[in-house]
């Protein structure tokens, strides 16, 4: 599915800086119901967003009106667990299209480059950074350049690298998927099936 | 050059190497079911493409199916058209579709290997993190999403980067009472959640050289809680005495080919892996797990460690134990519980039901517990009727259910109530996994039956014939 190119995002961000988030999490398994992608970022978070009666929980951070914006900043080894990729497409849903981690989980991370939500790892300190200038004030705004592969606390100018792949890179600043590329070499994946030991 | 078992068989499924990017994997083996698979038909759709290749996909219902009373119509709406979209879907493109009712209905990485689907030096993929589970056989498997599952129908290959190597090493003899899933929640709660993350793992040494197929696929089932894109062992004998004569298993003059293809699959003795670990089996215990990921995880006969001692931040910690209302430095054993279920892609295979009956034989139901006994499949299903295990659970007080995913993620009606505790073998304690608000403790087969059967954590060891 395309999807939109990204560039350059300047945006305040939401705080969770909670370790291990895992997919169950962003999206419990009873709301993966639906046979067309539509409606997710209403359920994501859910347990943490919502109580058994559907009032919002006040404490949660997606509940407080001070932070907003399109860039989500977890805990370390964020979107363990399930591969369902309902997961990234929750957080998209929901508005975000880029989400900050000082690590990720594999499959998510692979799920969100497929979608167009960025995934950005950033070292531990400057994960610590990022949470401390959005606490310290929640209209602090980030920028994340893609081109330039780095992410900025533009309040102090403070500046980190983050890594993607030449060929991901590429994806993301044109909005390609893998299915494009995949078709054009059709003729050479069919010759090589021929070809192999099962 | 030396290479790894991983590298022999990713190396072999490589269509072509892209600069700066990932490899283009082909994949022999593709298995669907209802939850990740109906959006990438909808892309297929949308595209105008075909599936490639049909007979390499095959299709389960599993996830969203009840466990009982499976010949009436499924209640849920939502369910049901799921179930739909999976048959109509499969139709359409000419995939193998086994939907609820079909006798070769299953939990997809039971009737997977049941069948001979799974194969030694395969590549195989399915929109579940537990493909993992194939690793077993000494196939490279593991779980995608569902723009991936799009990728496989349409073009049989997926894009990734090759994963480092991880081999981990566990030798000696376990003690009475340890199961293989208690070495795999043991390693996993040495490495954490995401120990192994960015990592394909090799199973070396001879406590997995000891192991059943189904215990091998229980270890490789639980790589990806260690973070790990999936775990894999060498095959051997046991895999091939295992494989052969299943029906997709190939036969004749395929299958001495297939044999000969078989035999190259082990790491060659010069060969380098990334990390190495080593753990003494002996010293493995029956495991428990007290908090909100499989990697919290300990012997039974220990303390709920300090915050100090554990891994990730006290505050995650400390909302871990709040969620399951436990404290640090408390014993498990004697904590109340509520439910006990067995089965999932973990721990619902023939094995896992002997191992329960075991235990249970000529003692009772526990009153106030309620448990739930799902076999993984049909075949499963079957053998524990043949096997008489049946009898022996309806005398101590349980019930059989049908084979599904049930509990284990309670998409279906199987669901834990909020605040109550199980103790499940299933493979994960995240909350909220079994049902909102639940509390889930992960555990072996023979730890659910101490449960089972007293009421409260127990220590298997306690009821054990020769140990007692």
């Amino acid at each position: 599915m395309a999807y939109d190119k990204f560039n350059i995002l300047k945006s305040t961000a939401v705080p969770l800086p909670i370790e291990n988030v895992d997919t169950d999490q962003l999206i419990p398994a009873r709301f993966l119901k639906a046979t067309e992608r539509v409606g997710f970022g209403d359920n994501l978070f859910r347990d943490w967003r919502y109580n058994p009666d559907n009032t919002p929980k006040k404490d949660f951070v997606l509940n407080n009106p001070v932070y907003s914006g399109k860039i989500l900043v977890g805990g370390k080894n964020f979107g363990s667990g399930s591969s369902r990729e309902h997961a990234a497409w929750a957080v998209y849903d929901y508005g975000f299209r880029c989400v900050v981690s000082s690590f990720f989980a594999d499959i998510f991370r692979n799920n969100c480059l497929n979608i167009g939500v960025l995934p950005v790892q950033v070292s531990p300190e400057f994960s610590e950074k990022i949470f401390a200038a959005i606490f310290a004030d929640p209209n602090t705004e980030l920028e994340v350049n893609l081109p330039e592969q780095t992410i900025t606390l533009l309040a102090t100018g403070e500046k980190e690298k983050f890594e993607i792949s030449p060929y991901k890179k590429d994806n993301m600043l044109n909005g390609f998927d893998d299915i494009d590329y995949l078709q054009s070499i059709k003729p050479e994946i069919e010759e090589f099936a021929l070809q192999l030991p099962l | 050059m030396s290479k790894t078992l991983f590298d022999k068989v990713w190396d072999t499924h490589v269509v072509r190497k892209i600069e700066g990017g990932p490899d283009v994997l082909f994949i022999d083996r593709h298995l669907i079911h209802e939850v990740t698979s109906p959006v990438a038909f909808l892309g297929l759709k949308s595209r105008g493409i075909k599936v490639l290749y049909p007979e390499r996909t095959f299709a389960t219902a599993d996830h969203n199916t009840p466990t009982i009373n499976q010949h009436l119509p499924v209640a849920d709406p939502l369910s049901a058209n799921q179930l739909k979209a999976l048959e109509s879907n499969s139709n359409e493109y000419g995939i193998s579709h086994w939907g609820l009712g079909h006798q070769k209905n299953g939990i997809v990485h039971v009737v997977g290997p049941e069948y001979g689907i799974t194969q030694p030096g395969a590549t195989i993929v399915c929109g579940d993190s537990h493909t993992s589970t194939h690793g077993a056989f000494g196939a490279i498997a593991f779980g995608i999403g569902t723009s991936e599952v799009e990728m496989v129908l349409s073009t049989q290959c997926i894009m990734q980067p090759k994963p480092k190597k991880m081999r981990i090493n566990v030798n000696g003899k376990l003690g009475v009472g340890v199961t293989p899933k208690d070495v795999a929640l043991f390693i996993i709660s040495q490495l954490t959640t995401s120990g192994a993350t960015g990592y394909f793992v090799e199973y070396a040494g001879d406590v997995f050289e000891n192991m059943t197929m189904e215990g091998r696929m229980t270890v490789c089932n639980l790589s990806i809680e260690m973070g790990a894109r999936g775990g894999m062992i060498a095959p051997d004998e046991t895999t091939i005495n295992y494989v052969k004569g299943r029906e997709f298993s190939p036969k004749g003059e395929a299958w001495d080919r297939a044999l000969a293809y078989y035999k190259t699959l082990k790491t060659d003795a010069d060969a380098v892996f990334d990390k190495e670990l080593t753990f003494d089996g002996s010293s493995i215990e029956p495991m428990i797990t007290y908090g909100t990921n499989p990697g919290m995880g300990m012997g039974i006969s220990h303390d709920i460690p300090d915050a100090a001692h554990a891994e990730g931040g006290a505050a995650t910690y400390a909302k871990s134990l709040g969620y399951m209302g436990f404290s640090e430095g408390e014993s498990m054993i004697g904590k109340k519980i509520d439910f006990v279920f067995v089965g999932s892609c973990t721990n619902g295979r023939i094995e896992d039901f002997r191992a329960f009956t075991s235990i249970v034989k000529g003692r009772h139901k526990a009153d106030d517990v309620t448990v739930w006994l799902v076999p993984g499949s049909h075949i499963v299903e079957a053998q524990i009727k043949e096997e008489g295990l049946l009898d022996i659970l309806t005398e101590a007080g349980f019930e059989l259910r049908q084979p599904g995913c049930s509990a284990c993620l309670a998409m279906n009606d199987d669901k834990i109530p909020a605040g109550k505790y199980a103790v499940s073998t299933s493979n994960r304690n995240f909350e909220g996994r079994q049902g909102p608000g639940s509390r889930t403790m992960l555990a072996s087969p023979l730890v659910a039956a101490a449960a089972a059967v007293t009421g409260v954590v127990t220590d298997p060891r306690t009821l054990i014939e020769e140990l007692v």
